[in-house]
């Protein structure tokens, strides 16, 4: 049964991916590409990554969505025909994908338990990751302890990804006097956002404390909590926004997460471990690495959230310069 | 007919990824380049998570009564590749913007013969 | 057993619900009446599912968590629709009895 759903999703999803080629109107593209986005995260789920499911529900379909259609709004709606010969590019896909399936006969069969792929690491993760971590959600100990190093790289990319569109794009200026520019005329957004807002806010905290038990992490909590400040910017308008969440503390507080992860690892130093090794953290190993992972969930959500908010920041505030210009 | 349930998993992935290569290499407008590119990515997702999953197997999250787990590793390389992947989007987008307020246009062929204006 | 009978009627009206939805947004004619047949898959058709799903569990945490989930549909689902209505009018969209009856006086 989970194999029939899996193929009709796929199939949906291919046939999306082949109306994205043929569409000229952009604004429908980016529409199509959150469907996408949204129907590979069923896939996700129903291959049991109910983790990665939800982060791309969350960063997939939203953030993406958000940031491509801000682009849109500054580079117009419409692509223009091109010149370009059709042939060669499909000569190209076309013998690239041959030899794509040609290659994935070698691979072994999907779903088999006696793949490679489960035979190496992944049992002791199974196995021993609850006794010795202490936690029922294995991606969770596998992310933040065993795999900790490059998490640690991962929030780095994040930063500094953030620190790339800061740098070409720039932040807007926090506006003392506040201009109204939200959707004034629109009672029932601004009413239901508002009751929204800090439910999200709420939820974005519940994933964040409690990634450890079940799907959730600093990872998708920073989104949502990113997600809830971006609907308060797009229904009561930009100015607004950085009003309640200054830019200035999002640059400081994306450095912080980075702080607080880096700053956990060299702790475990002092305290005689090695680097991101949380068992010295408390007297109990387990209770250590429960602490540890707290800290570094902490860390990866504070980098996220504020990166996230900064990048929507700079490119909403570039359609607010070019709507005055 | 095993032979198609075991392998359409990774020939459908083929497939889109091939569909994100052609938007990335034949599309004119350089935001359908970008949203090409996502599609790639997410194929290769899609590959990693196929992989990771084990027949009759539950979330890799421990509960009483189940005994066979997917592989949570593809997973985790999965969860922050996906964070990762939109904060590089958003770096190309950002570039996006920039060329078009350098150039005044985001079509391939017309400004790759226009004069740079920096 | 009654509860699962129950639950499957629940699920299965909840499917029609959806799937008369998606006919009506093929099927009808301009963009308000196509918002309205998507609509009563977000509203009705998710109100059913919902209950089925949760006359399935043992009433414990994770009905408690299929009913936020309810109130939440419900808060944003129609908010969502109302949004691309409204706007659809701001953008200048006529109904079909306005484009049938040009003539009329445009009061919005």
């Amino acid at each position: 049964m989970a194999e029939f759903i899996d193929l009709v999703l796929l199939g949906m999803l291919a046939i999306t991916a082949l109306r994205v080629i043929f569409l000229k109107d952009l604004f429908a593209v980016v529409m199509l590409f959150g469907i996408y986005s949204f129907l590979s995260a069923l896939i996700f789920v129903n291959l049991d990554a109910v983790d990665v499911a939800f982060t791309e529900a969350s960063v997939g379909a939203g953030i993406s969505t958000v940031l491509m259609l801000g682009t849109l709004a500054l580079t117009g709606r419409k692509e223009k025909t091109s010149n370009h010969p059709a042939l060669l590019p499909l000569l190209v896909v076309g013998v690239t994908g041959a030899a794509l399936i040609y290659g994935s006969l070698d691979m072994p069969p999907f779903g088999d338990p006696n793949n490679p792929a489960h035979q190496h690491v992944a049992p002791r993760y199974i196995e021993d990751s609850p006794q010795e971590i202490g936690l029922p959600n294995m991606v969770t100990s596998v992310l933040a302890s065993y795999r900790a190093f490059d998490t640690l790289g991962e929030t780095a990319v994040v930063f500094a990804a953030a620190i790339g569109v800061l740098s070409l794009l720039g932040l807007p200026k926090r506006d003392r006097q506040a201009i109204e520019s939200g959707l004034k005329s629109h009672l029932v957004l601004r009413v239901v956002a508002k009751l929204i807002i800090p439910l999200t806010i709420l939820f974005a905290l519940y994933v964040q404390f409690h990634g450890d038990y079940g799907p959730g992490g600093g990872f998708q909590a920073g989104v949502i909590a990113a997600a809830a400040i971006i609907l308060y910017a797009l229904v009561l308008g930009l100015p607004m926004a950085t009003h309640v969440v200054q830019p200035a503390l999002l640059k400081t507080l994306a450095a912080l997460g980075v702080l607080i992860y880096a700053g956990t690892g060299v702790a475990n130093f002092f305290l005689g471990g090695n680097f991101l090794d949380y068992n010295m953290l408390a007297s109990d190993p387990v209770a250590g690495q429960h602490i540890g992972i707290i800290l570094i969930e902490l860390g990866v959500g504070i980098t996220v959230f504020a990166a996230m908010l900064s990048i929507f920041y700079a490119f909403a505030g570039q359609a607010e310069r070019t709507n005055i210009q | 007919m095993s032979f198609i349930v075991d392998y359409y998993n990774y020939w459908i992935v083929v497939f889109l990824m091939m569909a994100g290569f052609y938007i990335v290499i034949s599309a004119n407008n350089l935001v359908k380049k970008i949203v090409g590119l996502n599609i790639f990515q997410t194929s290769v997702f899609m590959m990693y998570i196929s992989i990771g999953k084990v027949s009759g197997g539950s979330a890799p999250i421990v509960a009483e009564g189940i005994t066979t787990y997917s592989n949570p590793l593809p997973h985790v390389l999965i969860l922050t590749a996906i964070v990762v992947g939109v904060a590089t989007t958003a770096v190309g987008l950002a570039l996006v913007v920039r060329i078009k307020r350098a150039y005044g246009t985001v079509e391939e062929n017309e400004f790759e013969d226009k004069e740079d204006l920096i | 057993m009654i509860l699962e009978t129950l639950s499957t009627l629940f699920l299965v009206l909840g499917a029609f619900f959806s799937f008369t939805g998606v006919i009506g947004l093929f099927k009808f004619p301009d963009f308000f009446t196509r918002v309205h047949a998507a609509s009563v898959t977000d509203s009705i058709a998710t109100i059913l599912i919902i209950f089925g799903l949760i006359l399935r569990t043992d009433f414990g945490l994770v009905a408690v968590k299929l009913l936020f989930i309810l109130i939440f549909m419900l808060l944003t689902s129609p908010t969502a629709s109302h949004a691309l209505a409204k706007s659809a009018r701001h953008g200048g969209l006529l109904t079909l009895a306005e484009t049938r009856a040009p003539k009329k006086e445009d009061n919005d």
